[in-house]
């Protein structure tokens, strides 16, 4: 046992490989959250009188709110004035060449493996870069128009496609769903923007690349991803932070509007900094990601690889209204030292005919605290609605947390929901067992928890499917059980 | 190839093995019998080094190599291969991916190159032929939902792929029918190329008829309390443990 515990303090030892900071000269806002300060973002973004007004409503509704306190795991209060709502590099941007971006900044995406030059892009991914608060870069964006399809940043939405973002803009997620909603409803910063227009299949995948660099300030993106009939868009986002010692908030809200037949993917590999191994520092990713099924035949499909964070506060949902719409929620999450996370979704089944799956594998390591927590919702007039849950918890070690919280709603007798949970523990006779093959400690733990989450895993387009497994081993390493 | 010298072994500080000593040369079978609680599935576990059992005395060697120095995973890297009596089962992962995992670990082990997909997937279908296994078996997850002979053949199918020096087999034949016992011993007899060694672990004698031992040991208490040929396991068959148990206990009282 005294073995044991040794291996599991390795982990500490252990380096977050994105911890680094960039020096760029930044543009911030003063600290602290009060009308001005929201009146300096829009008047930093040239926004429309709409967009501040939406905006100053947002705010106005948060303050009446106090942040919601029924969560599974506890943390110190979060001092919203004491926080950077808004932080730029000082240079100007232009988005036309990447000539003109700083070369530190894109020095930076390159370390991240994100190559934003023309001649080093990823082959079919077109990359949107977001660095603390602004867009840097959106990549193929002339080939995608030619198909007709928007993929930029919400800034530039907000200008150039002010009638998709009113329509949409809030339609899924309205400000006053939540907290941080609200919240991220005053500040929010940038996001990606992306209409695929009828009858359209994107033709890569499309992504974007969060990064927090400045210190004390916090991440308010928004993205909205509109298919329209008929259409599919698989999207990817991808996030990582520096290591500091104070905690860092990111709460950001997704949208996702999928109209008649039309399919959306969206892919997340959330790796933002989890603190060091005693709890200190680590972002808290509390997020809002809804998708509605508005017409028929339409599909939402979530899928999810959490490994950083130091609080994960989430729960990607799928409103199903149009009949036989389908709605799939994939998600891998990893805790490890002193991570928390609060993870799961939302099926709500409005429509009739209506189907959804969720899949959900927790793995806890280390003196870590995994929760699952969904729900199934059958409305009334849902015929015939299916639904399949399937919740799996691995536990590393003996300090470690799993918990699940599943909450279903019926209220049409058609409805079938089956919902399925197991708890494992990495056992030591699977390791044994490795180990006699010839394979060492850390590399079975990495084989069995990749084994365990195979069918999340597959979900993940090809090339990042590569980058999550061998994530999910470096969360990992030395969480001997 | 394999020296075990006095080799005493405790689990909680209950004493299971009290002085072993055994050779065994290359291209020898050795069958070790005895009953019940004798030590044998011990003896299989510390010289593959589970971690479980604490070793109080005693030294083995392994192709001159201190074998109980040894990590688990060097000590397979080396060539020392435990066949398991109840192999475990790991979803999702598949065999192939499962063996090609161990064999770059050893080939990194040994200084040696990976082995490209291409070559390993060749590999793989000639050591299945060889074996006669389904093909299906080997991208289903690791022993998940296998039967109990589905289990024992793909353990026989690891030997043969990963190519040990030594193979341990502890109790193989159990809960095998007598159709999956003839299949597995064939696997077995096919490997033995006079070099590779064998120690095999077993209550039974039938097993015995199909992988014909050179040396017969018999377990009891923790020691060996007689060695013979073959002819010994049917002697065993034919007369029971018992008749040892009273040499043992006379001999003690004497």
């Amino acid at each position: 046992m005294a073995e044991e515990v040794d291996i599991i303090d390795q982990v500490v030892g252990q380096e977050y490989k994105y911890g680094f900071t960039t020096n760029i000269e930044m543009e911030t806002a003063p600290k602290g959250l009060t009308e001005d300060t929201i009146r300096f973002i829009s008047s930093k973004k040239t926004e429309p009188e709409w967009m501040l007004e939406y905006r100053l409503k947002a705010f106005r509704y948060w303050q009446s709110l106090s942040s919601p306190s029924w969560q599974n795991f506890s943390y110190p209060a979060v001092d919203y004035q004491d926080i950077i709502y808004y932080a730029a590099p000082k240079e100007k941007i232009t988005l036309d060449s990447l000539d003109q971006v700083d070369p530190e900044l894109l020095k930076t995406f390159e370390k991240l493996g994100i190559s934003l030059s023309e001649q080093k892009r990823l082959t079919g991914v077109a990359v949107d870069a977001v660095f603390d608060s602004v867009s840097i870069a959106t990549t193929f964006k002339d080939q995608l128009k030619e198909k007709g399809i928007i993929f930029c940043s919400m800034s530039e939405a907000v200008h150039e496609h002010p009638d998709l973002v009113k329509k949409y803009l809030s339609s899924v997620v309205p400000y006053t769903d939540n907290f941080f909603a609200a919240l991220n409803a005053a500040v929010f910063s940038d996001g990606s923007f992306v209409y695929i227009p009828k009858g359209v299949r994107c033709p890569m995948e499309l992504s974007t690349y969060f990064r927090i660099n400045a210190e004390n300030t916090g991440q308010f993106e928004r993205t909205l991803i509109i298919a329209d009939e008929g259409s599919y868009v698989s999207y990817l986002e991808g996030c990582t932070a520096p290591m500091r010692d104070e905690n860092q908030l990111h709460a950001a809200v997704v949208e996702l509007v999928a109209l008649e037949n039309a399919e959306i993917k969206y892919s997340t590999v959330q790796n933002w900094y989890p603190g060091d191994k005693n709890g200190k520092g680590g972002i808290y990713n509390f997020v809002t990601k809804r998708g509605i099924c508005l017409g028929d035949y339409a599909k939402i499909s979530w899928t999810q690889v959490e490994t950083g964070s130091a609080i994960t506060w989430k729960y990607p949902s799928c409103i199903l209204k149009g009949d036989h719409s389908v709605g799939e929620f994939f998600s891998v999450a990893v805790t490890n030292n002193m991570q928390q996370a609060d993870t799961g979704t939302k099926m709500i089944h409005i429509g009739k005919n209506t189907k959804s799956r969720i899949v959900s594998k927790g793995i806890s390591a280390g003196k870590s605290h995994n929760t699952y927590r969904g729900l199934v919702k059958v409305n009334k007039k849902a015929d015939k609605a299916r639904n399949h849950t399937q919740c799996d918890s691995m536990l590393i070690g003996d300090r470690s947390g799993a918990h699940t919280f599943p909450y279903i709603e019926i209220n049409n007798k058609s409805a079938m929901v089956e919902h399925e949970a197991s708890t494992s523990k990495i056992g030591e006779d699977q390791i044994f067992y490795c180990n006699q093959r010839g394979i060492g400690t850390e590399e079975a733990i990495g084989l069995i928890v990749n084994g365990f989450c195979r069918e999340v895993l597959n979900q993940l387009p090809m090339e990042f499917a590569v980058e999550a497994q061998k994530l999910l081993a470096v969360s990992l390493e030395g969480s001997v059980g | 190839m394999l020296e075990i010298k006095d080799l005493k072994a405790e689990i909680e500080g209950k004493i299971i093995l009290n002085g072993i000593n055994l050779v065994v040369k290359p291209g020898e079978v050795h069958a070790v019998m005895g009953p019940n609680g004798a030590g044998k599935s011990t003896l299989s576990a510390v010289l593959a080094g589970r971690a479980d059992y604490t070793v109080t005395g005693g030294e083995v060697s392994f192709n001159g190599k201190d074998l109980l120095e040894m990590s688990p995973e060097d000590r397979a890297r080396e060539g020392v291969f435990l066949a398991f009596q109840y192999p475990v089962e790991i979803p999702g992962v598949s065999t192939t991916n499962f063996l090609k995992t161990a064999i770059n670990e050893k080939r990194k082990y040994l200084g040696l190159e990976p082995m490209e997909a291409t070559a390993f997937l060749k590999f793989m279908r000639e050591k299945m032929e060889l074996m006669e296994m389904d093909k299906a078996l080997t991208s289903r997850s690791l022993n998940e939902g296998f039967s109990g002979g589905e289990k024992k053949r793909n353990e026989v199918f690891q030997m043969a792929m990963l190519e040990p020096k030594l193979t341990i087999m502890d109790e193989t034949d159990s809960g095998l029918d007598i159709d999956a016992l003839r299949l597995v011993s064939a696997g077995v007899n096919k490997l033995k190329d006079g070099e590779r060694s064998f120690v095999v672990i077993t209550h039974y004698q039938r097993l015995l008829d199909y992988i014909v031992p050179d040396f017969v040991h018999v377990l009891y208490k923790g020691r060996i309390v007689k060695s013979g040929d073959a002819s010994l396991a049917k002697e065993l068959e034919a007369k029971g443990y018992d008749w040892i148990k009273a040499e043992v206990e006379q001999g003690a009282n004497t």
